[in-house]
């Protein structure tokens, strides 16, 4: 067939018209994710997403800038990469998060709102900053064992030590061994 | 050959106390979606004579008189316990297979048979310690043997306190023990088969294990007779560490209010073939056949009944959730009538094959499926949550949805969940 001639005015316009091709179907998202999957559609096909299933954050151990044209000299040396997770966490499956509330613990550095990293496989020893529990609550204290009675120690002198009365039960949950404090809001 | 069982103790109400630990020594249950029945019990629970799949409402007056507590079913949290669980007991055998959220089996080939109780005992103290449940641990010559030693170790039946080792019984005590236990107990014998057994003088498990197995095998199945031989230490079934892809794909659940117009119907379907679709991508198949399905509350007799599914092929194989959505909307269409309150809507994927021997067709009647443009969508929802990318007609309020009303914190999911402690 043959095409129409071109009219003078008018004409189209980039963009406009119904997309061609496949046909197309609306999908809503929250505003806030838009970039993130308007780069993940950017991504040619076949092209390698980034696995959402991976847990660790890998940090290169030195970073450099890129100079157009020039292989970084750097690059011969990157040794390895660290990950935080590797490092915060010994055992994954006996690992937990849990929130500081509170000001008991404010000497060992522990605040408010801070993040605990608590990890169930270790054995409590005298002095580990433990989560006990006592009478089904749960509570983080400095574990003190000596001439075998045990005391949960308060890191602030607003609290008087726990002492365990005749009856009650002590169990160690885990252990403490990172305290996480992000200083920028 | 030698395996292991290991089952964790009222699993759901076990990982509950892991994160509240005031629960310890009370009555709770866990409840199944829209908080319709007891899917788990504590052991105070079981003392008081509630059934497993006991419906919540009917239970109300015992529930105030004992103090039950009952929490919804937190699944993002027994999943992740369910998973530490298992990447802990894969530490004590080259060979696992996962055979549901609360259970296991090792093979325990080559381990020192003297040895394996107490391998068992470690077992049981480290799955406490790392992650904070109670498990029970069964030894046998064979799958169903570890099945039933579990059962004993957490009934105390063997004597040892949660861990069962057949292989260190003598003979005399292995009768005596299958004397008492009833066969019902065995695995893969259910309710209907118990009775059928019964009125041929089969009551106990030694009465089965020295049954005549050819016989049993031409009265009722292979499958029994394959039971029978288990039980008398003749291993037939092998440890499956790959879980076979499913044959099909079921995605339903009932609302949690009444729904009566075609667009909300439209919005559950749409939801539960994406979840359908997900399931089917994770497994590397596309489903030839669909079907869909909506009922009212049969419980209520009173109100009118409707009740109609209807199973259809597709054009062509897909696993595109889009072309899985349009099929079964247009199936939809056909089933609904105005008038009812429906209570339930479910949709199964059929017809499962193998993603990479697709067919090209001849004439091209749906648009081909985007296996790149799924992958975006399961990635998305999989790293900032179910529902991130989803299509429209899913809806976005969903009132539909179910009853999660004593949800339990996402204690290991969410960041804002997180347990306090002062």
């Amino acid at each position: 067939m043959e095409k129409a001639p071109r009219s003078a005015r008018g004409g189209s316009r980039p963009g406009a018209g119904r997309p061609r091709g496949e046909s197309s179907k609306v999908i809503r998202l929250p505003v806030s994710l838009v970039p993130a999957v308007q780069s993940l559609l950017a991504a040619p096909a076949g092209a390698r997403v980034p696995d959402p299933h991976a847990t660790s954050l890998k940090r290169p151990l030195f970073g450099h800038k890129v100079k157009a044209g020039f292989p970084s000299p750097a690059d011969d040396f990157v040794e390895a990469w660290l990950d935080l997770n590797e490092h915060l966490v010994e055992h994954r499956d006996a690992t937990f998060f849990l929130q500081a509330s509170g000001d008991s613990m404010i000497g060992a550095g522990i605040q408010e709102g801070n993040l605990l990293v608590v990890d169930r496989s270790l054995e409590a020893r005298h002095g580990d900053i433990v989560i006990a529990v006592i009478d089904g609550e749960l509570t983080v204290k400095r574990l003190e064992k000596r001439r075998g009675r045990i005391r949960l120690i308060a890191e602030n002198p607003a609290y008087a030590p726990i002492e365990l009365q005749d009856g009650q039960e002590l169990t160690i949950w885990g252990v403490v061994t990172s305290v996480i404090q992000r200083i920028k809001r | 050959m030698t395996f292991a069982l290991i089952d964790g103790n009222n699993f759901y109400v076990s990982c509950e106390q892991v994160f509240n630990p005031a629960l310890e020594g009370k009555p709770v249950v866990v409840l199944s979606n829209n908080d319709g029945c007891v899917v788990a019990r504590s052991a105070e629970v079981k003392a008081l004579g509630v059934k497993m799949g006991a419906p919540w409402f009917q239970m109300k007056d015992l529930a105030r008189k004992h103090g039950i507590l009952a929490y919804s079913s937190n699944y993002a949290l027994y999943a992740d316990m369910s998973n530490r669980m298992m990447r802990v007991l894969e530490t004590y055998s080259p060979q696992q297979e996962i055979y549901s959220i609360d259970e296991c089996f090792l093979g325990f080939d080559g381990f020192p048979a003297g040895e394996l109780a107490a391998i068992g005992e470690r077992i049981r103290r480290q799955v406490k310690q790392w992650v904070g449940l109670p498990v029970c641990v069964g030894i046998g010559a064979t799958k169903t043997l570890a099945k039933l030693a579990n059962h004993c170790a957490k009934k105390g039946r063997a004597g040892a306190d949660g861990v069962c080792d057949f292989g260190r019984m003598r003979p005399a005590e292995l009768d005596a023990l299958f004397a008492r236990i009833a066969v019902n107990e065995v695995w893969g014998v259910g309710r209907r088969l118990t009775e059928k057994l019964a009125a041929r003088g089969i009551a106990s498990v030694r009465d089965l294990r020295d049954a005549d197995a050819v016989s049993l095998g031409e009265m009722f199945s292979v499958v029994l007779q394959r039971t029978v031989m288990e039980l008398r230490g003749v291993s037939c079934l092998e440890l499956e560490e790959l879980a076979p892809a499913k044959k099909q794909i079921i995605s339903s659940r009932a609302f949690g209010t009444y729904v009566y117009t075609l667009s909300e119907l439209e919005e559950a379907v749409s939801t539960y073939i994406a979840r359908a679709a997900e399931k089917l991508r994770r497994q590397h198949s596309v489903a030839g056949a669909l079907q869909v399905y909506i009922r009212t509350n049969p419980f209520k007799p009173e109100h009118p009944q409707y009740q109609r599914g209807l199973s259809f092929a597709l054009p062509a194989p897909s696993g595109d959730t889009r072309t899985l959505t349009r099929a079964a909307l247009w199936g939809l269409k056909r089933l609904f009538k105005p008038g009812y309150a429906y209570q339930k809507a479910g949709v199964m994927l059929m017809d499962l094959r193998d993603a990479g021997v697709l067919q090209g067709q001849l004439f091209d009647a749906a648009p081909p499926d985007r296996p790149a443009l799924m992958q975006v969508i399961d990635r998305a929802n999989a790293q900032w949550g179910r529902g991130t990318l989803k299509l429209a007609s899913e809806g976005m309020a969903k009132p539909w949805q179910m009853r999660r009303e004593r949800v339990s914190p996402g204690y290991t999911t969410r960041w804002e969940d997180l347990l306090r402690v002062n």
